[in-house]
């Protein structure tokens, strides 16, 4: 189509997402939306049609985080937009790019109360990065450039247009120069400042026990080079946040695995020790830093986040950096003095003591299935290359610790929002945009509960996942927290499941089921072998508990150890 | 200018168009900020409005609230005064019981301010007066003996002294992200 003659305002939709390189939407039609519908079937975009839009919104954020391009939503108004806030809300907390264009009634019933409208804006403001009401066709194409520039730049994040409907009924012209956004670089971070970052070298230089705190901005910045450059040349060993994890590989030598409130003990007694920290795109919550007062007492502390907001928030810092994590670093690195910091490091292996040895790939097979044999299996038989997406619990938690990613955008899973149910979505898109990986999906019995209709959708679309359902009768964090919080009162968390392998069946998914160790590589082999999407049911102890753990309020060094019997995760990867 | 206590002050510059208050009043909101005031108007450049803000909190969380400001992309730039010398008026309208009585007193009062009697009745006088927040708290203490029946404020307009003007935008970064499978940041 020439740029000189006009077009619909549906059509703009597809021809602004086309010039922003995007080839595939997640969605689901309706009234509001249909004139885009309609037109969709004229461009060369896949449309991957979900079971709820909440799935969409999860497929997107599985798609972008996979590949690290936007993912793009489609939905129509009133119950179709609503249902998209968890999952915005899930890639705003995660700093996912994504892009999602919903429908609204015509701008002629705006206000009152029309069949299926809801003023969907006003209730993303607060999960979005930013907005958009559009009620012409000539705002269209700057609002969807808009949007994809505010999604990417600074931290990433979900911006959503909402389009009403006989704007994309009414025609104009495209002018896609004249639509070139500008308002997103309004708050990008000035340049470096030549006084923090000899600062920050000074500290560096100067310290004995220093870490860095890898997070998921390293993934996001691009700057896993850099961030093991300096690591390596500073011997610097480095403790990773549930998302930066496969930011930096871990099995490196200078890796120490997660921190936090279920990274090893010797992870954080390391941070609780250490007399510099270096977080490196990480934010502090609350879930790596325990009780605030009394975390890593002896340490100053360098913060680099491009976000100037997380800064000096819940840690205060002795050198605060907003820019670009790799910009940074490039500046840094040409400074930082080649150190040796083996006494440091050795120290470190000393707190890890007896873990070596109670390495869970030492551990007999005593005839139970734990969760924690399925994951260190899982990550063995595929040689730790497959891309996991996790839901929310028990099974997030000792996929984190047992399967060891050294694979950049590896491991893609709810940090910030914690979403249940947002695994099998996740990995459809993750799949969708990276088709020759290996995509599996591990699941508790709770959370693959809440979207398991989804598993249609990778039928319909014949994307093939693998899924391994950790099944354990409970909402088994919940129910660890019920048991050691709150005196075992079980309240509302056994939970039934449907027989999993004959679900699988109805929805013509291979299904599987395993209840020992021994049956597992069998299974894992032949769900890898299916040709489509597979399913295999674990059905493991059912009151195991995720050790070691931080209890919320405490000190980060104030650990509740795991049991003798359970295995470590203490040796050498490899 | 007199000190407010624990008060702090902010202009804020924004787009002038729909649901820039909204999205202002929401993250204030969701930080955890009472706003004590809030007045927005056109300024000196077509499209841009002003924000004073007025909320009672610490300088340093204060300061996280200007970092979440300029993140809004309706929003030009952010200033916290208090950190810098500057000028703060709030404008009043109260009307005061005046029994015969004690008009003339009422009336001395308000010239020791110097208060305009805008409106007079029988029974009352509307008084206006401008000025910073304690001279208007002071203002309004000494009335309420009288009577108070009625009462509007605006709330702070504030401007930072000297010559000094709106911060120029920030430098401008190219975009980093592509959206070609090669700009991926892997």
């Amino acid at each position: 189509m020439s740029e000189a003659s006009t077009c619909t305002g549906a059509q703009l939709i597809w021809e602004s997402l086309l010039r922003e390189g995007v080839d595939t939407v997640f969605g689901y039609p309706g009234g509001a939306i249909l004139p885009a519908y309609d037109a969709m079937v004229s461009y060369p975009i896949r449309h991957i049609l979900v079971r709820h839009e909440q799935s969409a919104c999860h497929m997107a954020d599985g798609y972008a985080r996979a590949s690290g391009r936007v993912g793009v939503v489609v939905a129509t108004s009133g119950p179709g937009a609503t249902n998209l806030v968890t999952g915005l809300a899930t890639a705003m907390l995660d700093s996912t790019p994504l892009v999602a264009i919903t429908g609204q009634v015509g701008s002629a019933l705006l206000g009152t109360d029309a069949f299926q409208e809801v003023d969907i804006t006003g209730i993303t403001i607060p999960v979005t990065k930013h907005n958009y009401l559009v009620t012409r066709a000539e705002d269209i194409v700057p609002a969807i450039r808009e949007a994809f520039a505010v999604a990417r730049s600074g931290r990433p994040g979900p911006v959503l247009v909402d389009i009403t409907k006989d704007a994309q009924q009414s025609r104009s012209a495209l002018d896609w120069e004249a639509a070139a956004p500008k308002r997103h670089q309004r708050h990008l971070p000035a340049a470096l400042d030549p006084e923090a970052l000899a600062q920050a070298l000074d500290l560096i230089r100067s310290a004995k026990r220093p870490i860095i705190l890898a997070g998921h901005g390293i993934q996001l910045a691009g700057a896993r080079a850099e961030v093991l450059s300096l690591a390596e040349r500073a011997d610097i060993p480095f403790a990773l946040t549930l998302l930066g994890l496969g930011a930096v590989p871990a099995t490196h030598p200078l890796s120490l695995g997660m921190m936090g409130m279920h990274g090893e003990a010797w992870v954080n007694r390391a941070i609780q020790e250490a007399d510099l920290l270096l977080a490196l795109g990480m934010r502090f919550d609350d879930r790596v830093t325990g009780k605030l007062k009394e975390y890593a007492p002896h340490a100053k502390k360098i913060h680099i986040d491009i976000d100037a907001s997380e800064l000096n928030k819940n840690v205060p810092v002795d050198v605060a950096i907003a820019a670009d994590l790799g910009d940074t670093l490039r500046a840094l690195l040409p400074q930082v003095p080649v150190a040796d910091r083996s006494a440091w490091l050795d120290t470190i292996r000393e707190w890890r003591g007896d873990s070596a040895v109670r390495d869970i790939k030492n551990m007999p097979d005593d005839g139970h299935l734990y969760a924690a044999h399925v994951m260190h299996d899982l990550w063995r038989l595929t040689k730790g290359e497959a891309v996991v997406v996790t839901d929310v619990g028990q099974h997030q938690m000792w996929e984190a610790q047992y399967y060891k990613h050294d694979g950049a955008r590896s491991l893609i899973t709810s940090g910030g929002a914690g979403t249940m149910g947002f695994a099998l979505p996740a990995a459809i898109g993750a799949k969708v945009a990276r088709p020759e990986a290996e995509v599996w999906v591990v699941a508790g019995d709770g959370g693959f509960q809440m979207t398991f209709a989804e598993l249609m959708t990778a039928v319909q679309e014949q994307v093939k996942v693998n899924i391994a359902i950790i099944n354990n009768g409970y909402l088994g964090m919940v129910r660890q927290w019920q048991a050691m919080f709150y005196e075992g009162r079980y309240a509302a968390t056994p939970i039934l499941s449907p027989d999993f392998v004959k679900l699988a069946e109805a929805f013509g998914v291979h299904g599987q089921r395993v209840e020992c160790r021994g049956d597992l590589a069998s299974a894992v082999a032949q769900a890898r072998a299916e040709e489509g999407t597979a399913l295999i049911e674990f059905k493991v102890e059912q009151e195991d508990s995720v050790y070691p753990m931080v209890p919320a309020g405490a000190a980060l060094h104030e650990m509740i150890r795991r049991p003798n019997a359970l295995a470590e995760t203490g040796s050498d990867p490899h | 200018m007199s000190q407010i206590h624990a008060h702090q002050v902010l202009v804020v510059y924004t787009d002038d168009e729909p649901g820039v208050l909204t999205r202002v009043a929401s993250l204030i909101r969701r930080r955890g900020f009472n706003i004590h005031s809030l007045t927005v108007g056109p300024t000196e450049r077509a499209g841009v409005s002003r924000m004073t803000i007025v909320v009672d909190s610490e300088p340093a969380r204060v300061r996280q609230a200007v970092e979440h400001l300029r993140k809004l992309v309706n929003v030009l730039e952010v200033e916290q005064l208090g950190e810098v010398p500057s000028v703060l008026r709030d404008l009043v309208l109260v009307r005061v019981a005046t029994a015969p009585e004690v008009r003339a007193e009422v009336l001395q009062l308000a010239q020791v301010f110097r208060a305009a009697v805008v409106d007079i009745a029988d029974d009352s006088l509307v008084i206006e007066c401008t000025g910073s927040l304690a001279k208007i708290d002071a203002l309004v203490d000494s009335m309420r003996p009288y009577g108070i029946l009625e009462m509007g404020r605006t709330g702070a307009v504030a401007m930072a002294r000297g010559s000094r003007a709106l911060k120029p935008a920030r430098r401008a970064v190219p975009l980093r992200t592509g959206t070609s499978p090669e700009a991926m940041s892997v």
